[in-house]
This record gives C-alpha cells, structure tokens and sequence, in this order.
C-alpha cells in the first residue's frame, strides 16, 4: 500500500462534492488513517467550480501536488479538464458523461466544447473511466444520489486504503433511515459500472 | 450532536473551524459574537447550531451567542463581558478587523480580565473577499498576542490554551487563521468539554474609561504585557524544532498552513533541513529565535503574503551581528501574492537548495475550458429588482454595489456592478458619484450590509440631499455567508425570537423623504418604483423586498407545500433571446437546435421568465417538482 493516497473531487456547486469528500474522510478516521480534507466554500456555492481534495497517510495537508492524484472524480467532464496538471500516468479518472452548462455559455460570452473531444483529451491524462451517474442516480430512486454513484465508482477502482465497505457504512450512517436503501442501490451501481469497465 | 461529544480521547474528522468552536467549549466559553463573513463563518455558525439545539428543548446553552450587527459591536459585547471576567470569543473575517479596529486598538490600553480570543480569518488569494491584507500587521500594529494554528487539531488546542495565556496577560489575544486552516476537515482528539462561569461581575476601575491622562498610563502597561508575553511566547509548546533528515546548515522558519506545505516537501526532496516551525508568533520567542540563526548558515523563511517573519529574523541577525544568508520574500525566492501550494515551495526549495525539481512543468489541456463563475441564483430576487431597475432607465446609470450575493450583478447580461469597495461603501460613494458627475446614480446593498455599514453613509447621503437612488435588496437574511439571521429579522442566532427592525423605519428615522417598498416579483411595479425615484430630486430610497429564494423553497418543502417549474412553449418562443440575453437566467439555456429551453432541475419556480417574456411563451408546468 502506498504511504498517500490523493483523491481530487471536481465539479460544480450543488453536486455533492463536499459531502462526498467529508464522507472519504469520515470514513478514514473510523479506520484511524490520517486525513486531510479541503473545501470550497462562499462564492462557489452559487452554481460555480468546486474543487475537493482528500489526502490519507503520511500528508501534513490537504493540497495535492503537479503529478500525484491518484484519482480524479469528474462529476462534470469539462471540470476534470481544469485540473490535468495534477495527473500522472497511473492516475484513474472517473467522469460522469453529464455536462452541465456554465451560463456563461448561455450567454454566449464562453462555448461548451464537444464532448467526444474532451473524453478523448481526458484519457492522454490518465485511466478513463466514463459512467452515466445521472441514469444510475435515477435509476437508484433520486438524482440526489449522484455523489454516491461516484463514491461507489471510486471505492471499486482499489486506490482507497481501506476497504470499499466502510465507505458505504460511512454513507448509510449519515443519511437517514428511509433513504438508505436507495443510497445503498446508488452505491452499488456505481461500483458495478466501473468493474463491467475493468473485466 | 457530534460537537458535542463527551467522550475524551475520540478521534472525530472536524472542520478547522469547527474546531475553534470545540475548542472554546473546552476552554468553558461564556460568550460568542460575530460578524458572519468567509472564510470565518463556520466557527459561529456552530455555536448558532449548539444554541439553537438547546433553545428547541426549551433548554439555555451553556454560553450565550449573537450574531452581531457589525465586527466592531461584536467585538465590544464581547469585550465587554470579558472585562467582566468571562471567557469570550470573537471571529470575523479579516476585513472584519478593519471595521472592529477602532474598538481593537484602545482594548489593548486597557487589557481584559476572562479571557478573550480574536479569530482573524485571513483570505490569501482573495477566495472569497475584496483583499488579501496580512492580518499579522493587525498583531504587530496594535501589541497583540497571536497565535497561528497549521492544523483543525492544533486550532482546537490553541483556542483552549489561548485562553489562558490571555488570562494570564490579562489582554485579549489573537488567533490568525487562514482559509486553508478554515476550511479543511482533518482528525480531532476530543478534550473534556468544561463548564463555564455563567454570570460575570463588572469591578469599576478608573483604566476602563480611556481618556487621554489614562490612556497615556496604560501605554507603557500594554509594553510590560507585551515582554511577558515574549516570556509565554518562550516557552509555547506551539514554537518548535522539527528536524528532517540529517541537518547540517539549513534553517526553515515557518508557521501557519505554510508549515504543512514545507514540511512535506522537506520529506519529498529528502533534505536534511531543521524547521523552526513558529505556532506563537507574535511576540517572537527572541531567544529560542536567536538560537535558531545561530545553529544555521543558511535561512529559508516561508509565509503567505507578507514578510513579516522575515523581516523579523533579519532585525534578530541583524542585532546578533550575524551574517548568515535569509532567503524568502527579498530573494525572489517567495511571492507577496496569494495563497502558497505544495508545488510553489518545491519549486523555492529546488532553487534556493540548486536541487533539481522534481515537479515536472505541470500537463494543461488545450481545450478551451469556458468560465464558470458563481452566478446569482435561479429565481433569485435580486435579478428581478436589477431587471426593473435598468427597464426604468436602459442608460446612463452608475450603480455602486455592495458586499453580498448582489455583488454578483457584475455578471453579464446584467452588468449592474460598477463600484464595490467594502461592506456599506455603496451608499458613500453613491453621494461622491453625485458630487462628480452628471450621470444618474442607483446604488445596492443587502439588508444585512444595510444595518451593518450602510446606516451613517445614508444619513449622510440625506443631509447633503444627494441625488441618489439607494436600494436595498431586503432577503431577510445573511444569504452570501449562509443565511444567518440579522436585526431585519424576527429571530436571533440562538434560535429565539427577536425585535425584527423594518429598514424602511431606519430610512424614515434618517430623514429619508421618498421611500417606496417594493415586491421584485412584481417587474411592472417595480421599474414604476425605479422611474419615480430617479425622477425625485434628492436622495429616494428603494426597500425591495423578497425572501431569499434558497430559504423560501427549503421553507415550502418543509410544509409539504410544491414547488412549480416553468417550461417554454416551443410553438409560441420566438427566440427573441429575452429570458437569457437580458433577463440572463441560469435556468435557462440553448438546446443543440438553437431551441430555448428551462432545465427543470435548476429552476426554483419564481415565475420571473414568464413575466419578462414578449410573447407570453413561458407557462408554469404541471408537473411538479
């Protein structure tokens, strides 16, 4: 096992993110990893870019260096892009395909680039992994659950120091009773589409 | 609540600034104020949640906590209860310091009794402020002690020790922290959680009254505090020694979030380095310093913004008469600007060291990448009552902003931000606009912003009889930092019910003459308003008043009640651009076939679009949310 892990989360404001981070991290203490965890917060809460990062181990912080993600967890493809210099050539990339549009699009001062091109740039970057966590969310009972998708993609690509378990005990412990089994379900499907990627 | 877990020894992932809250519960807080305020805001909120959960079960918290009208009657509430022997806290952010600096300056004459902690919460690369200032002048500037925690479970620590090193000064002291220590989540240990002192006492004592005779005499007292604190400072836990490898010569002086970035990367390059890793850094620990130069021949200082170690350590030299070499901020080696990374102090180390780095230039995608800055909410009131102000006059207008959500009108296609400086500066400078030009003036503020700064500069607009139009944008909250209560609303920070002051009485009281109180959701009305105010000859006021989106929808499905989305009618949309291109709803967007269309998932049912749409194209949807 390697002496640090580094998760980066990407996105936009209202995905999740931040929750998503605190639960890798809430889930670390449990197994007495150390763990550092950073945040956006205040402007970017209103709909703009957001950018997690977790670190376990031997780190005295949360900020990951040029070159050493492990993982990066796009729950926006074009946002992963922003964030390529933290790569290396072991680093595995989980994209959701779902773009969501930056107004700025809308009003037509910035444009949206093709998406097949942006995958296709993604993956000089890394191992790409592509779900649909939006359908998967769905699919699970609510779109809400996107987040969860992702954690259970991440947890089933083996970079986590511990094993994918806890981190779903850690979701269940922090949802209330009646959305369980349907965080349970978007945990799973996460997990699933990403070993129907690697067999 | 998981804050308020009493079990010692427990490892729980907190906040950083959560853990400033635990650790003031460790240290048996009496008082919390505030000002709310990023990076800051959590630290307050959590005594606001801690009360609140008490305040449900008809039972009183253990403290007592308001979120104040401004830093400066923070600071003085809480001063005061200090002076009065109780343990007191007080945060804001560090433009929060500027505001409650006049109170701050003259405290420091007088010292306190309970202790008293300043959290300072410093924003190196302007996240989320107007400025990144180095609030460790604030400490130099007026004699105070300051401690600068690097971790959540250091900043829990040095709250609870904090408060005895200012107990034992009998001066309040600052803890300056910064928004990679605020907001990053690490492990805590858990202390035992004390019971406070409840009731303080007031003992009459002719230095509490600061006039120029006492003042004089307290000066010299603030200087004896200051040598016993280097004393303190001396023997801090929080100044140390961290080797890496096998040192020989090089020195790393450091504090704050930078130690973490250099203690990493000492470990990364394997350098054999000593690092004076400084936790009480001001005052200096003199001699543990001193000792420090003379065991290297070489110095890397490493801190954010300002050098004010460095230029620390070089007068420390200078007065030992050592020669040795101080690389930092002088060198080149370190910016000025901006929040440090890992990679900015790898880079340094590899060229002050002549080491090769490690870090390779770092991959950028040549994909254009669009902009993706916040914008104001989907259904937000705000955008309605900009709307109806630029249809009241498209030209011509200056409009002076304010520190708030608002401050996002900047954005295309409104562009209705043209002057911000700080919290209240709107109504001000709305005046000198008047003075200066022959351009029409509408200035906007918050209602939080309204009773925190913007009172004096309105008085002031009314008494010159400037021909301005103020509005203020009316929410009913705090809604930039959180949507923490404030005095226009009817409950306070403890969750109990409060005097709700109506800003339309204020302006009244003001002398204000034309002052309409406006519904944004109502567009017709309210460009009627505008039309009215900018023809009225003098200073008009605008109250437009509608709840926070965010709060009224949460506020709706908590009753149960449903939220309606609107959708477009493709058959009657004429493209006209309307909604987006001027309306500029974050909503809405252009489908693949040039289409218009309303994203379902981000419309919050305000109905605004289908109001300013020409053809009547947009409908409220049956279904519903």
């Amino acid at each position: 096992m390697k002496d640090k892990t580094s998760i980066v989360l990407t996105g936009v404001g209202g995905q999740g993110i931040i929750t998503a981070a605190n639960i890798i991290g809430k889930a670390a203490v449990k197994e007495k990893i150390n763990v550092f965890v950073s945040e956006t917060h205040g402007m970017a809460q209103r709909g703009g870019a957001v950018i997690c990062s977790v670190r376990l181990g031997k780190v005295t912080g949360p900020l990951v260096p040029s070159g050493s993600a492990d993982v990066i967890l796009g729950l926006e493809p074009v946002e992963i892009l922003r964030y390529v210099g933290l790569t290396n050539k072991e680093t595995k990339i989980i994209t959701d395909i779902n773009p969501v549009i930056p107004f700025t699009v809308a009003t037509g001062e910035e444009e949206y680039p093709n998406l097949s091109k942006v995958f296709k740039d993604l993956e000089k970057y890394g191992k790409l992994y592509k779900i649909d966590a939006i359908k998967l969310s769905k699919d699970a009972g609510a779109a809400i659950t996107k987040n969860i998708v992702m954690l259970g993609a991440l947890a089933a690509i083996n970079v986590l120091p511990f094993k994918s378990e806890v981190l779903l005990e850690t979701i269940l412990e922090n949802v209330p009773q009646k959305f369980k089994e349907i965080n349970k379900k978007a945990f799973k499907s996460g997990s699933e589409a990403i070993q129907k990627q690697t067999n | 609540m998981e804050i308020l877990e009493e079990k010692p020894g427990k490892q729980i992932l907190l906040l950083g600034n959560e853990a400033i809250t635990r650790g003031a519960l460790e240290a048996g807080i009496d008082v919390a104020t505030t000002y709310p305020g990023t990076p800051s805001s959590e630290i307050a909120d959590t005594f606001s949640h801690i009360a609140k959960h008490f305040t449900k079960q008809k039972k009183s918290p253990s403290f007592y906590f308001e979120y104040s009208t401004n830093e400066k009657v923070a600071l003085e509430v809480a001063g005061a209860a200090s002076i009065s022997g109780l343990r007191s806290l007080t945060c804001m952010k560090h433009v929060g310091l500027n505001v409650a600096s006049d109170t701050f300056m003259t405290y420091m004459y007088i010292g306190t009794n309970g202790g008293h902690i300043i959290v300072s919460a410093d924003d190196p690369s302007c996240h989320s402020s107007q400025n990144e200032q180095d609030n460790r002048y604030f400490a130099l500037f007026s004699s105070a002690p300051m401690l600068e925690p690097s971790t959540p479970q250091e900043a829990k620590e040095m709250v609870r020790i904090g408060f005895e090193i200012s107990e034992e000064l009998k001066s309040p002291i600052m803890l300056r922290t910064t928004t990679r220590l605020n907001h990053i989540r690490g492990p805590i240990t858990l202390g035992k959680i004390k019971k406070p002192r409840k009731k303080g006492k007031f003992e009459r004592n002719p230095k509490w009254v600061t006039t120029p005779a006492i003042a004089r005499a307290q000066h010299p007292k603030l200087l004896e505090m200051f040598e016993k604190a280097e004393k303190i400072s001396e023997k801090s836990e929080f100044n140390k020694i961290v080797n890496v490898g096998k040192p020989k010569e090089w020195g790393i002086v450091t504090s704050g979030v930078s130690y973490n970035y250099v203690k990493e990367a000492a470990e990364d390059l394997s350098l054999n380095v000593r690092i004076l890793k400084l936790g009480m850094t001001h005052p200096l620990p003199k001699k543990m310093c001193i000792d420090f130069i003379k065991s290297c021949k070489n110095l890397v200082i490493v801190e954010e913004l300002e050098p004010i170690l460095e230029n620390q350590f070089k007068q420390l030299a200078y007065e030992i008469g050592c020669s040795l070499k101080i690389y930092g901020k002088s060198t080149g080696h370190f910016s000025r600007l901006y929040e440090y990374n890992p990679d900015i102090v790898i880079d340094a180390f590899s060229n002050i060291l002549k080491i090769s780095n490690p870090i390779k230039k770092p991959k950028s995608s040549n994909i254009k990448i669009p902009r993706r800055p916040p914008a104001l909410c989907p259904g937000c009131p705000h955008r309605a009552t900009y709307y109806a102000a630029k249809k009241a006059q498209p030209k011509g207008v200056i409009y002076p902003t304010d520190i708030g959500c608002y401050t996002l009108g900047r954005e295309k296609p409104l562009e209705m931000a043209d002057l911000l400086l700080c919290m209240g500066s709107n109504a001000g400078t709305a005046g000198g606009l008047a003075v200066a030009t022959d351009e029409k003036v509408i200035s906007f503020m918050g209602d939080s912003t309204f009773f925190h700064s913007g009172i004096p500069p309105l008085i002031n607009v009314v008494h010159h009889n400037h021909d301005v139009v103020i509005t203020v944008l009316d929410n009913r909250t705090t809604a930039m930092t959180g949507h923490q209560p404030h005095p226009g609303t009817d409950f306070d920070g403890m969750g109990r019910s409060a005097k709700r002051i109506l800003v339309e009485d204020v302006a009244k009281g003001c002398g204000v003459e034309h002052i309409e109180i406006v519904d944004p959701n109502n567009i017709k009305e309210t460009t009627q308003s505008f039309k009215r105010a900018l023809e009225y000859k003098g200073p008009s006021f605008i109250v437009s008043k509608s709840p926070c989106i965010l709060l009224e929808n949460r506020d709706k499905k908590r009753r149960g009640e449903k939220i309606f989305v609107y959708e477009i009618d493709q058959n009657t949309c004429r493209r006209c651009k309307t909604c987006i291109g001027r309306f500029g709803c974050p909503a809405i967007y252009y489908g693949d076939d040039e289409s218009v269309n309303i994203d379902p998932q981000q419309c919050n049912g305000c109905g605004h679009c289908a109001i300013v749409c020409p053809f009547n194209a947009i409908k409220k949807k049956e279904e519903k949310k």
